[in-house]
């Protein structure tokens, strides 16, 4: 057993050096299988997939991504690539996709950021409705809203009556422009009905330590990221940002219980194809997440992220869609109103 | 005594044959990617972090921590051999290590690097077990104010002590300042000498900076004159440091080892200053200034300590309080999630044989790292022997597929060639390379914690004076400041930061 993951280890090392050399020999020019969009793709998947992260390695869609990869690799019974396209919040990395040959063989991993970007950035050179096909939802994962420790407010009512009070003191942290963190520090003022003085930062990782180190006052961030920190007191947390509690912070209200039912999100995760990909291979992918959604395992390491693998009817194009149609309204409405423009 | 059956749980862990192996596993492979110019650790933990999911955690961390730290040994290697620095640390020890070899000591500077590393190593595992949590409190008193003030005292502190024609490296300072501002900018989302090129939003990647400007530069110094192509190929002298180097390491090795414990606990950018610093220090010490930038082992000695006690200690925040201080920390928060342990302060109570196992397991693989690299010395030195009609393309070769594949954009590859040529016509105008690399590396954090302390403080500027740390790291700048323009101390600039020939 020991040695077998030895040899994966080192096959995996072995074809990734192999993909890298490839992929700076051919400069960006793969896929160059005998299909073409749109064509007979009976054989498919009959080459290697690339699922690009636009984010860094590492990070919490990177995790998910490669979560979902191996069990969807074994149902496709083709390998599947995990690539970081990273750049100027996951837009670089969604541009490439949108671009790339609409075959089944480029797959993008996006989050809450797809329907963010249309508000954010101008000349975004792809647009999320037209330039892809959406495949299926793969996790929400939920925020925490939270404050430094000695933090004079004790519940979220309280927060609000305290911010709105104290507006030219208090200061709210975010992981930067277009960032979930940011997202929802947006949608707190919306339903707070407050303007306050933002303090940007590069990461999580950064706000995080700022606001344990009391630099800061309060944020909102994954549940991932604070667990640690609320169960061990070294921040205050408020409430959760979804309809249900989590599991891992039972005792923590939603913000609907605590009065700000309005402050509703999460950083929702769907994979996408390029515009004009077969059917065929979308519904291919479509069954394989779902697989990959009801696999013991992934359950088990999603739950350890403190989420979950969204329903089986909702890893489908068309509950995908939905959802992002929805998004796209909500944050071009909560963006402009903020009159936040990320370029 | 706590302390000692702590240890004893921690070496009783770490000890248990699997974790010697996989930590000996993440050294090596450390050290590999280390020697691979472009491909860093953050990449590596990256790639391999999906494999750990069946590990036992702990072993899973061990060797992701060996990755980090052995990266940091490696590092050192191309940069004494082919002055090519995979990271702002190494750029430091470039300076001195490459000189050496050029004057076929690469063997004795190797050496120096891999001892100095290992009792850095030894000496801030120590700090690790004895100190951690108080250290991890006094890191979170500073903020914003207290990060800009440190980055300005060093940024001052390289000025202060740079080569008589101060001016130039100040000029090299200021355009890697400006280099580093290319990107979105962090507060507003407005992009910066991006030239509505979307794949310049993420900056100039450090990697396509330090490979063009020290490495592909050098090359095209070396491809100028067969004299100093010659030069290295032919005398390979002493393999091993002499009796008077070492006498003149252990100095060094002990302050920047103490240097690098120090500043490596800070997790805004400490551990980028430590080797810095060191180098710094060093020279300013010394009673033979002139000799930095021309082999001194002082400047391999100190930094690569400085920097490998920093490597070390930076897993202070991660593990006592599990805030990161780097990316490759931050790869590691994700391996507690994905093993189900939360990263935060409770881990060294809630999982006490991970956390001493895993600071045990730091000085078994620094004790590997050495066993794994002294002998390797003789190798790598005989690589200096490849021709260079094979060297050249094989050296731009790796640094180009290793930088592509940091974020698979193309651009970075460019940059390589671009900051080759800006290399070298700096050299052949008499500027160097490591003052920008570091304005490069410092701009971008002295005008980030600028602009949060003053968002923070809501634009009141005396925000940094009335702020303890924030002013005593001021007051200590203005005098470096002031110490560099009295004449006496003019004549000691003409030193740091050269390498002219």
């Amino acid at each position: 057993m020991r040695t077998t993951s030895r040899y994966r280890a080192a096959a995996r090392m072995i074809a990734v050096i192999g993909v890298v050399s490839l992929a700076a020999a051919c400069a960006g020019n793969g896929g160059d299988g005998g299909t073409t969009g749109g064509g007979d793709t009976a054989g498919y998947p009959d080459q290697n997939i690339t699922f690009v992260v636009p984010f860094s390695a590492g990070g919490p869609t990177d995790t998910v991504t490669r979560m979902i990869a191996e069990p969807m690799a074994a149902k496709l019974g083709a390998k599947i690539v995990v690539q970081n396209v990273e750049g100027a919040g996951g837009t670089v990395g969604a541009g490439e996709v949108a671009r790339a040959e609409p075959d089944g063989y480029t797959v993008l991993m996006h989050h809450i950021g797809m329907s963010t970007a249309p508000a954010l950035y101008q000349n975004l050179g792809y647009q999320p409705l037209e330039s892809f096909e959406t495949v299926g939802l793969v996790t929400e994962v939920p925020m925490t809203v939270v404050a430094r420790k000695d933090f004079a407010p004790a519940t979220l009512q309280d927060l609000v009556t305290h911010v709105k009070a104290n507006a030219d003191k208090v200061t709210l942290a975010n992981a930067g422009i277009g960032a979930a963190s940011h997202l929802c520090g947006l949608l707190f003022q919306t339903a707070a009905g407050v303007k306050l003085q933002e303090v940007p930062y590069e990461g999580t990782g950064p706000a995080l330590t700022d606001l344990v180190g009391g630099q800061v006052d309060f944020m909102c961030d994954q549940t991932t990221n604070t667990s640690g920190q609320i169960s061990a007191g070294e921040v205050k947390a408020y409430a959760v940002t979804t309809p249900e509690r989590v599991k891992s912070l039972p005792d923590l209200p939603t913000t609907a219980e605590a009065g700000l039912p309005g402050l509703e999100v999460s950083v929702w995760h769907g994979l996408y194809v390029p515009k004009g990909t077969p059917q065929d291979a979308v519904q291919k992918l479509s069954e394989a997440l779902k697989t990959a959604l009801a696999d013991q395992k992934v359950v088990d390491q999603m739950a350890k992220l403190g989420t979950a693998p969204v329903p089986a009817e909702s890893a489908t194009p068309e509950a995908h869609r939905t959802k992002l149609q929805e998004q796209l309204g909500t944050w071009a409405k909560v963006i402009a109103d903020a009159g936040i423009k990320a370029s | 005594m706590d302390l000692l059956e702590n240890l004893a749980l921690g070496l009783s862990t770490a000890l248990l044959l699997q974790n010697v192996l996989w930590c000996f596993v993440g050294v090596l492979l450390g050290t590999m990617v280390g020697v691979l110019p472009g491909i860093g650790p953050t990449a590596t933990v990256a790639m391999l972090l999906p494999i750990t999911f069946s590990f036992e955690p702990v072993t899973a961390l061990i060797m992701l921590a060996g990755i980090y730290y052995g990266a940091q040994y490696g590092g050192s290697t191309t940069a004494i051999l082919i002055n090519l620095p995979g990271e702002s640390s190494a750029a430091v020890t470039a300076l001195d290590g490459h000189e050496m070899a050029r004057q076929g000591r690469a063997g004795a500077a190797l050496a120096t690097a891999a001892i100095g590393s290992f009792i850095a190593g030894t000496v801030a595992t120590v700090v690790l077990a004895v100190a951690a949590p108080p250290l991890a409190r006094v890191a979170l008193q500073f903020g914003p104010a207290e990060y800009f003030a440190l980055v300005l005292f060093g940024l001052i502190v390289s000025i202060a002590l740079a080569r008589g024609t101060a001016l130039k490296a100040l000029a090299m300072i200021f355009l890697g300042v400006l280099l580093g501002t290319v990107g979105q900018d962090i507060y507003t989302g407005t992009p910066r000498f991006t030239f509505d090129q979307r794949e310049l939003y993420g900056g100039i990647d450090f990697v396509s900076v330090a490979v063009g400007m020290f490495g592909v530069a050098e090359i095209l110094r070396n491809l100028e004159n067969e004299q100093t192509r010659t030069a290295i190929v032919d005398k390979v002298r002493n393999l091993w440091p002499t009796r008077e180097d070492r006498r003149r390491i252990v100095a060094p090795i002990l302050r920047g080892t103490g240097l690098g414990a120090a500043l490596g606990v800070l997790p805004g950018g400490g551990h980028v200053l430590a080797s810095f610093t060191s180098y710094a220090v060093e020279k300013r010490i010394s009673k033979r200034p002139q000799e930095f930038g021309h082999g001194a082992i002082e400047g391999v000695a100190g930094p690569e300590s400085a920097n490998n006690a920093a490597a070390q200690t930076s897993f202070i925040p991660l593990l006592t309080l599990g805030l990161p201080a780097h990316p490759v920390m931050a790869l590691m928060i994700g391996a507690f999630i994905v093993h189900g342990i939360t990263p935060g302060p409770n881990v060294i109570t809630d999982e006490p044989a991970l956390f001493w196992g895993l600071i045990a397991s730091m000085w078994i693989g620094n004790v590997l790292l050495v066993l794994l690299n002294l002998p390797l010395i003789g190798m790598w030195v005989r690589m200096l022997r490849i021709p260079y009609q094979v060297l050249f393309p094989m050296i731009i070769l790796f640094a180009s597929i290793g930088t592509y594949s940091l974020g698979f954009n193309a651009y970075d590859v460019y940059a390589i060639v671009l900051f080759g040529l800006l290399g070298y016509i700096l050299i052949k105008c008499g500027c160097e390379p490591a003052p920008l690399l570091l304005g490069f590396v410092l701009g971008p954090l002295l005008e980030e914690n600028l602009r949060r302390a003053l968002i923070i403080s809501r634009g009141d500027a005396t925000v940094f004076l009335t702020r303890p740390i924030s002013a005593v790291l001021l007051a200590l700048s203005v005098a470096a400041l002031a110490l560099s323009v009295l004449p006496a101390i003019r004549k000691r600039r003409e030193q740091v930061f050269t390498e002219d020939e």
